[in-house]
């Protein structure tokens, strides 16, 4: 099936299978290998992009209901080399260990903050209640969105 | 400068969506392989029929058990002096047994070509129920062993029987329970995977993996292989949380390689999420049987432990070779006893290979679970409170180094001051005040501590060794001429922050800043050898390699700087990053310019060479023992079993902090492990041996919501043997953590009469415990 979209702003199009799923697609027709793929049931939530400016589960997506949407990774947080604050905000409040859950929050994140420019805790861990971390118990991606969260421009804070 | 919170150098490329995990790596012409795995538990394969697989258009080679045999690949050895199918041959074992596989162009053929293949499987009669494994006329699960007539494993025993029979024949008290410590699994987001690539021109094997031990494993593949080792690299790029279940080599990793040989391309193998909780190493499955004796007074005399150990159908547990049941004779935990006994009793079963993996240090899980809830109970036998009864029995100051009534040598612990901080972050005498008033309306409070000692670090070679591999680690340091510097450590980070820390410790023993300082890990071929990451080991034996490496550097610098300067070396004092003549404190050399000083047509002394670099190996005279005290508060809902913790406080003590920020990382990471085995992880089975825990819909990891907002603290006790005075943190709150929940939940079910319930503590667990009658949870239960 032919499908064509917008990915990180560029125009992609393919010819694909129908069940290819979506986070296939993305890491490996277009190599953007930021966004990861952790489990087959939808919970892990490590495969979660943007579709239209909303968190989706990539794996639970066809690459073909994709056509004709806005996708976005992780690797478009940054603009120019600059970080998003979310990505500083991980970065100062050691949001990650292992870094493999860190895309799919980062992106949920982005999302909570440009609905919610100043949530709570409880709205911050709602937010995220979705996906998985097996590393950080949660608390200092907490402590990271909250600072991006404090830090709404993207000028770095002192490391 | 050294020591101290900083950010990770790791992160950046995290962020940026840049991380290279082993599914990212893509090599030109690589294939794709998948496993058809069985879907019984136990059974006879009468036929395998692979045609239609190998028609398939994109299908490049199917391999069976049969093809293996004739490479005599079929069977590897495991970590426990074992062998374990590579392919099933004569019987599958366990549901999710390894079949057959495919090596197909692309992932979803060879998935398809799966369904191709058909299998003729005359189901056995399994054994499921660990304690049914040695009855009379069980089923034999391990024929392919000669003479095999039962499903036993080993005998291990511990400590003084006799004398500990002696005081538990005169205890005034004795009090004895039944408690299982369920199979669970680490399930790290990312799950296990390889690519093979054996080049057919050079006869080199490249292997990425996720892999915890990238040179144990190197090794590995060589005996199986036949290649010689510097023929094999193994490369373990970003590896997405090991926790112990990327220890092992898995089937998976073999038949990518044999793969790879047998098409002459690369071979990627990756397995799903499924696969991966139903066939690779699960954690625990511990049947305990405790029994503490105590005075009426509440002094307890002696401990004593009865263990069935669930082995799976192949014994793969990986731990120190003399060492079957790990360290689970730790179990005397923090207290000064006058004996102890444990037996452990190892069976094979129905099931998946494992037993030693998420962060269970060795199996000191099981043992500080197993001591933390005897004394509980012990404490309602007396009615006595359960804090006050820990700070009466805990291991004093001045006891240490203590030796253990089991042989282990404590290095240092102060315990009285890490329980009083906890209580005091708690407010504990507040908590008990709000649980009598809750308790007069019918509410369920419960508050439980657990008070835990470790031992990590494995560990001195002559001691611990791992398929005869001494447990020491490599270390080598170079410094570059413009003072930039390269340190290359065996051991393998999957999320602890080896990239700083290790940087840190350069930094603080040679005043090199720690940006300047590369660490190097993962790669074979590019690193020394050592026995990898797990059992909380990377600090208390990689570390204190690179700080001897270091400190060798910063004594190598001194003789450079006073040729440099023209004087005696004992003229020269170190400030970090300096050496300057005592006295004229202008005078001197920066570690910088040392290394260009090192690398120039200066003179040197006799005997001394160029360059500034050094190497260690460095192999630990003891293990290390970090401690904690734990205090958790839960809220349970009388009506539906539910069980929220709404606070957790954790007090550690894993010596100096080489980064606070990150131990304090690795401490929330183990509480949360804690909710999930305490309340919901689980993998059950049925009596067919279907494995019930095979997708995250039904095997539950905490979230967010879950978790309540830890609240840290610490005290600081080093290692007097360990040359940073640090510990290793961990695995500790993975250990101390679930029996600091379950002893919460039991004691808010108090005025219900429940002295104990198994975990996981569901809903339904909950519910059935207020009725008088808690579940067996490694079976199938709702």
């Amino acid at each position: 099936m032919q499908v064509a979209m917008t990915v990180n702003g560029d125009e992609v199009t393919a010819d694909i299978e129908p069940r290819l799923l979506l986070v296939h697609f993305i890491r490996e027709n277009l190599r953007l290998t930021g966004t990861h793929w952790g489990c087959d049931t939808s919970n892990c939530g490590s495969c979660v992009v943007w579709m239209d400016a909303e968190p989706v589960k990539s794996c639970t997506v066809l690459a073909v209901m994709a056509s004709g949407h806005a996708i976005r990774t992780v690797e478009d947080l940054e603009v120019d080399g600059v970080l998003d604050p979310v990505q500083q905000g991980f970065i100062n409040e050691h949001g990650l260990q292992c870094g493999f859950c860190t895309p799919g929050m980062m992106l949920t994140a982005r999302a909570l903050l440009d609905r919610t420019p100043d949530p709570d805790e409880a709205q911050i861990r709602e937010a995220i209640s979705g996906q998985l971390c097996r590393c950080t118990g949660y608390e200092n991606i907490v402590r990271s969105i909250r600072w991006a969260a404090e830090h709404p421009t993207a000028e770095a804070a002192p490391a | 400068m050294g020591f101290g919170r900083m950010l990770r150098k790791e992160d950046v490329r995290f962020v940026r969506g840049k991380g290279t995990f082993v599914d990212d790596v893509h090599v030109p012409g690589m294939l794709h392989g998948a496993i058809l795995r069985s879907p019984h538990a136990h059974a006879r394969i009468r036929s395998i029929d692979i045609s239609a697989a190998e028609a398939h258009p994109r299908v490049k080679a199917v391999i069976t058990g049969a093809f293996l045999e004739t490479m005599n690949l079929a069977w590897m050895p495991t970590l426990s002096q074992d062998v374990q199918a590579v392919l099933a041959t004569d019987k599958v074992r366990f549901q999710g047994q390894e079949v057959a596989f495919v090596v197909a162009e692309d992932r979803y053929s060879a998935r398809d070509a799966l369904e191709l293949i058909d299998v003729d499987y005359e189901p056995l009669a399994p054994v499921i129920d660990a304690r049914q494994a040695l009855a009379p006329g069980a089923p034999v699960i391990r024929d392919d062993l000669a003479g095999k007539a039962d499903n036993h494993i080993f005998d291990w025993e511990a400590g003084d029987e006799a004398a500990t029979s002696q005081v538990f024949a005169t205890a005034d008290v004795v009090v004895s329970q039944d408690m299982l410590y369920p199979r669970v699994h680490p399930a790290s987001i990312e799950t296990c995977g390889t690519i093979a690539s054996l080049d057919p021109v050079t006869g080199k094997l490249t292997v990425w993996s996720t892999s915890q031990a990238p040179h144990a494993h190197r090794v590995l593949y060589a005996i199986v292989t036949g290649l010689p080792e510097q023929k094999i690299q193994i490369i373990s790029p970003d590896i997405g949380g090991g926790f112990g279940g990327k220890v092992g080599i898995y089937p998976g990793y073999v038949l990518a390689v044999v793969g790879s040989i047998i098409t002459g391309k690369p071979v990627k193998w990756v397995e799903d999420r499924s696969e991966n909780l139903m066939s690779t190493a699960f954690a625990r499955d511990y049947h305990m049987h405790g029994e503490i004796a105590a005075t009426r007074d509440g002094k307890i005399l002696g401990l004593r432990v009865d263990v069935l150990a669930d082995h799976g159908a192949f014994n793969g547990t990986a731990q120190p070779t003399k060492f079957p049941a790990g360290f689970f004779h730790i179990f005397t935990g923090s207290y000064d006893l006058q004996a102890a006994h444990c037996k452990v009793t190892g069976v094979y079963t129905n099931k998946a290979p494992g037993g030693v993996a998420y962060a269970c240090s060795f199996r000191v899980t099981e043992a500080v679970y197993l001591v933390e809830r005897m004394v509980d109970i012990l404490a309602a036998e007396l009615g006595v409170d359960p804090a006050e009864l820990r700070m009466k029995n805990l291991l004093r100051p001045e006891q240490f180094p203590y030796t253990s009534p089991t042989g282990w040598e404590y290095d240092s612990g102060n315990y009285p001051r890490a329980l009083d901080l906890a209580m005091e972050i708690a407010g504990y005498a507040d908590l008990r005040r709000e649980q009598a008033e809750k308790r007069e309306r019918g509410e369920l409070m419960g508050i439980g501590i657990s008070f835990f000692t470790e031992g990590v670090g494995a560990g001195p070679r002559k001691h611990m060794d791992i398929l005869g591999l001494g447990m020491a680690d490599g270390c080598d340091l170079r410094v570059h001429p413009t003072g930039k510097a390269v340190l290359r450590i065996s051991c393998q980070s999957q999320g602890q922050g080896h990239e700083t820390t290790f940087a840190q410790i350069v930094a603080q023993e040679t005043g090199i800043p720690p940006e300047d300082v590369e660490v190097v890990h993962g790669d074979t071929d590019a690193t020394p050898f050592g026995l990898g990451t797990y059992g909380s080991r990377s600090t208390p034996v990689s570390g204190a390699a690179a700080a001897v490496a270091s400190r060798r550097v910063r004594d190598k610098a001194r003789i450079i700087a006073a040729a440099s300067l023209e004087c005696s070396a004992d003229d020269l004092e170190w400030e970090q990053g300096r050496w300057y003549v005592k006295g004229d404190h202008e005078n001197g050399r920066t570690i910088q310019e040392i290394a260009f000083l090192s690398h120039s047509d200066l003179d040197l002394p006799e005997g001394v060479e160029g360059h500034l670099d050094a190497s260690t190996v460095y192999s630990p005279p003891n293990l290390t023992y970090p401690f904690g005290a734990y205090v958790c508060v839960v809220d349970v809902d009388p009506g539906t079993g539910q069980v929220k913790v709404r606070r957790f406080i954790a007090v550690d003590d894993c010596g100096p902090r080489i980064n606070p920020m990150i131990v304090e990382g690795q401490v929330h990471g183990g509480l949360a492990d804690g909710v999930g085995m305490a309340l919901m992880q689980v993998m059950a089975f049925d009596e067919v041996g279907n494995h019930l825990g095979g997708s995250f819909m039904d095997y539950l990891l905490p979230t967010s919501m879950e978790c309540p907002s830890w609240e840290t603290g610490q005290t600081v006790t080093p290692s007097p043997h360990h040359p940073l005075g640090v510990k290793g943190v961990g695995e500790s709150a993975t250990v101390g953590s679930p029996p600091a929940i379950v002893n919460a939940v039991m004691d808010a079910l108090a005025p219900y009469g429940v002295r104990h319930a198994d975990m996981p503590l569901t809903p339904a667990q909950v519910w059935l415990a207020m009725q008088g009658r808690p579940a067996r949870t490694d079976l199938a239960f709702t």
